[in-house]
């Protein structure tokens, strides 16, 4: 057999456990054995499952080890990393938890995946610095709605109709204080410096935010917010963002 | 079984004659530590005696952040070693060029002392498999791995230590010789051996080889660092033991008195304690390093008496 057509058998055999053992493999008693080839199948999975924890901690505290790992081991059964990249791992993870039928009782678990795989992303995203926004303060009134804001490499929102990031909150200590309230959050997810923050905003602010980051100009992105909110405050929030390290870059047009 | 002198007859025309055979800057023959994120900070503020550090290659391809900063500190203070888990070297398919080339930019940025990959591959058209997995030694699979071990070390621009494997399972189809194959790679690429002293035990144990007689027939010359590591032990579907290589524990006893004999071979060498799962808090990795330099030091020791004595 052909090293490709031999390893096309072994990886047949490795993802699925009711194959035969492949062809050609023995030991030195000359017989092949299933419990030995199962640690490579085990190997596998338990090296991915691991990995899904070690991303989504609160995720896997809210459903509990056993729940977590066998959600995950069935999200591993047809997803494998796309690359050896593998801190990528689970980019889609909380997308296939929301279509994941036995943790449709907990609405908000693919939410908080959410925020967990935006929390990784920004860990990992390119560094850049924050601009200054002093200029934006001397600027004429009316060059004002066509100014554009780059969004931090970090930065990502998650709008949620739970409240996900008092919960991801909560899941942060030891011992899990009660939900006050539980109402629909906006997360911002971001790393000005070296620190990943989690920051629950305005969900007008958040509308704002969304619509800068998709390339809209000020103006444009305020509309969108006061809409949703008429009493938006267009200068808090454009102060309030950049403080929190949302903006990478202040352009006037297009976004280069 | 096919005869690796033979083969050896074909000229190590491979290495490119701007690729130095020995890097200009070495790890030191010292114990080092992998380094793990929760220890980033201990190890910056305290500085521990350390040989030199290794990083998984492929925890550092992310575009920013606390990794690169971190590495950045470390590698101005400590030799470093870049160790891949994700080339997958023994593929019967072709290597992946941005992989390649991710690999190629982490070494232009650290400049590490030592890269080295393993004789495994992990690829498959369902994507990355993220384990080790085994290769039959025929005449078919070491003409593939010279051509990848080849082709990395051209586009990393860089030397390469190929890692021996832990196995558990063996190849009817198998026709040469473990050592013979790492050897006969070695001699065609110009490439470095990396000796992993647990893995040795590891596939001995589940092969009914002698751990001793594998370290007495490694081509020690060749080695540029050794690993070491605890494994775990079970048992194979005919009680017949079965050691898993896992690092999540201390190294075990028989290991280290392997890595003993081993050392009296190889001299002093770098020599990694690795222990990627459960890590421990610092002060016990640090223990373990500090048992690896006691042989080191024992080693270049007797190694000066022996010179003094002649």
């Amino acid at each position: 057999m052909s090293l490709a057509a031999s390893q096309e058998d072994f990886a047949q055999a490795l993802l699925h456990a009711e194959r035969p053992l492949p062809a050609g493999i023995t030991t030195a008693r000359g017989q092949p054995d299933a419990a030995r080839f199962a640690v490579y199948r085990n190997n596998v999975y338990v090296g991915l499952t691991k990995a899904l924890a070690q991303r989504f901690p609160v995720t896997e505290r809210l459903v509990g080890a056993a729940f977590f790992t066998a959600m995950a081991r069935l999200y591993a059964q047809d997803n494998k990393p796309a690359s050896p990249r593998i801190i990528d791992y689970g980019d889609d993870f909380p997308a296939f938890i929301a279509a994941f039928e036995p943790a449709a009782e907990l609405a908000y678990l693919a939410d908080v995946a959410r925020l967990e795989a935006a929390w990784t992303r920004a860990y990992h995203a390119a560094d850049a610095a924050l601009p200054d926004l002093s200029a934006v303060a001397a600027m004429a009134p009316d060059a004002l709605p066509n100014l554009r804001l780059a969004a931090h490499p970090s930065a990502a929102l998650i709008r949620s109709p739970h409240p996900v990031g008092s919960i991801w909150g909560a899941h942060q200590s030891a011992t899990v204080p009660p939900m006050e309230a539980w109402d629909a959050e906006t997360v911002l997810v971001v790393r000005p410096d070296m620190d990943v923050n989690v920051h629950i905003v305005p969900a007008q602010d958040g509308i704002f935010a969304q619509a800068l980051f998709g390339g809209a100009p000020l103006g444009e992105a305020a509309e969108a917010a006061f809409a949703h909110e008429p009493a938006f405050d267009f200068g808090a929030a454009l102060v309030g963002l950049h403080a929190l390290g949302a903006f990478a870059g202040i352009h006037q047009g297009d976004v280069p | 079984m096919t005869d690796a002198a033979t083969r050896s007859d074909c000229p190590p025309r491979r290495l490119p004659s701007h690729l130095p055979s020995h890097p200009p800057r070495h790890l030191p023959p010292r114990a080092g530590l992998g380094l793990k994120p929760e220890h980033y900070g201990h190890v910056l503020e305290h500085r521990p005696d350390i040989g030199f550090f290794e990083v998984h290659a492929e925890n550092y391809m992310g575009a920013g952040g606390p990794p690169h900063r971190y590495l950045e500190a470390v590698a101005k203070l400590y030799p470093l070693s870049l160790h891949g888990v994700g080339l997958s070297i023994g593929a019967a398919r072709p290597l992946d060029k941005a992989h390649l080339s991710r690999l190629r930019t982490l070494v232009e940025r650290y400049k590490p002392q030592s890269f080295s990959e393993h004789l495994a591959w992990s690829t498959h058209d369902t994507g990355f498999l993220n384990d080790l997995l085994p290769l039959p030694y025929t005449d078919e699979t070491l003409a593939r791995v010279i051509d990848h071990v080849d082709e990395a070390q051209q586009a990393i621009g860089q030397r390469l230590l190929l890692e021996n494997p832990s196995t558990y399972v063996l190849f009817a189809d198998s026709t040469i010789d473990e050592i013979d194959f790492l050897e006969e790679i070695a001699a065609r690429t110009g490439c470095g051996l990396l000796l992993d002293v647990n893995n040795v035990m590891v596939s001995s144990v589940n092969h009914r080889l002698d751990p001793r007689t594998y370290i007495d027939r490694f081509p020690v010359e060749r080695v540029g660092e050794i690993h070491l590591a605890g494994y775990d032990e079970t048992v194979d579907g005919a009680g017949d033991r079965l050691l898993i290589d896992a690092h999540g524990s201390p190294v075990k006893t028989d290991v280290m008195a392997l890595y003993e004999h081993a050392l009296a071979r190889t001299g002093p060498v770098p020599t990694l304690i690795e222990w990627d799962n459960d890590v421990p808090d610092f002060a016990t990795l640090q223990a373990e390093a500090v048992r690896a330099d006691a042989l080191i030091v024992r080693e270049a020791a007797r190694r000066n008496r022996q010179t003094r004595a002649a």
